[in-house]
């Protein structure tokens, strides 16, 4: 059983910054960097990427490698034109208040304890 | 398929705002003609890097894809400050990126070998002060990604 981005938004109160679109996208995993060109070499499809970076090349990055969904990071909201080009992408943007430590070890346990439920 | 698909896309330099147009647009082309997805996605990895280092390192670029039955070819050809030495800058970690640039998460000197690995033929032919060309060849069918 794997998870979807709307099942991860529940379990982990993320924001919601997107339109409701990409929600239903599968998580395969995670990935976390801030540095585009180590997402874009190592991440991998249906991952669930944790980053501060809010620009707009992030979506291009996310759509490029078919990610799950992009978290920001201690209530970091995305630019207006981030936003727009994540609707375009259908790109789930999502938000924490929480800091990168502390979400990443939420979303580990929340994906591998359902990955484990078989 | 016989035919030969070409398409040409203009990159401004310092133009963050619209990069990995040209990567985005080519793989949605590739992905109609129903490449395999890992081919698609290592054409587009190669091109988005060589795009972006175009917008972060020129003043301005053009980008040439073709695509035949086989193979795509992409030519990306600008003008700026050129690579002094093209094989150090291959080097991981290596990146001459500004502060600004570097912020933004580009410039970790990443981009070249992701270019490399993401190729089956990469070939960067540069001059200082003139300019730099990139030629990107991936085999469409018959990947050599393993």
């Amino acid at each position: 059983m794997t998870m979807t981005v709307n099942e991860l938004v529940n379990k982990l109160d993320l924001q919601v910054y997107t339109l409701a679109k990409g929600l239903v996208h599968e998580v395969s995993g995670g990935y976390v960097s801030d540095l585009l060109s180590d997402v874009m070499g190592n991440a991998k499809e249906g991952q669930v990427w944790v980053t501060l970076q809010n620009h707009k090349n992030v979506v291009a990055i996310a759509s490029l490698k078919e990610l799950a969904a992009v978290i920001l990071v201690k209530g970091i909201q995305p630019e207006p034109e981030t936003l727009q080009h994540a609707n375009e992408e259908n790109i789930p943007i999502l938000g924490t208040a929480l800091d990168t430590f502390e979400i990443v070890g939420r979303l580990y346990n929340a994906i591998h304890s359902e990955n484990h439920k078989g | 398929m016989d035919q030969v698909m070409h398409f040409e896309y203009a990159v401004e330099g310092g133009d963050f705002f619209n990069a990995g147009a040209a990567s985005s647009n080519v793989k949605k082309i590739l992905k109609k003609l129903n490449v395999d997805s890992h081919v698609v996605k290592r054409v587009a990895v190669a091109l988005y890097e060589a795009e972006v280092n175009i917008v972060a390192h020129a003043y301005r670029g053009k980008i040439w894809v073709d695509i035949d039955g086989r193979r795509i070819k992409i030519i990306l050809s600008d003008e700026g400050p050129g690579i002094p030495d093209i094989d150090l800058a291959m080097k991981a970690g290596y990146s001459t990126a500004s502060p600004r640039v570097r912020e933004m998460g580009f410039g970790a000197g990443m981009g070249l070998p992701n270019m490399k690995k993401n190729s089956d033929h990469l070939h960067i032919t540069s001059a200082p002060g003139k300019g730099t060309q990139v030629e990107i060849i991936n085999e469409l069918y018959e990947s050599h990604a393993f």
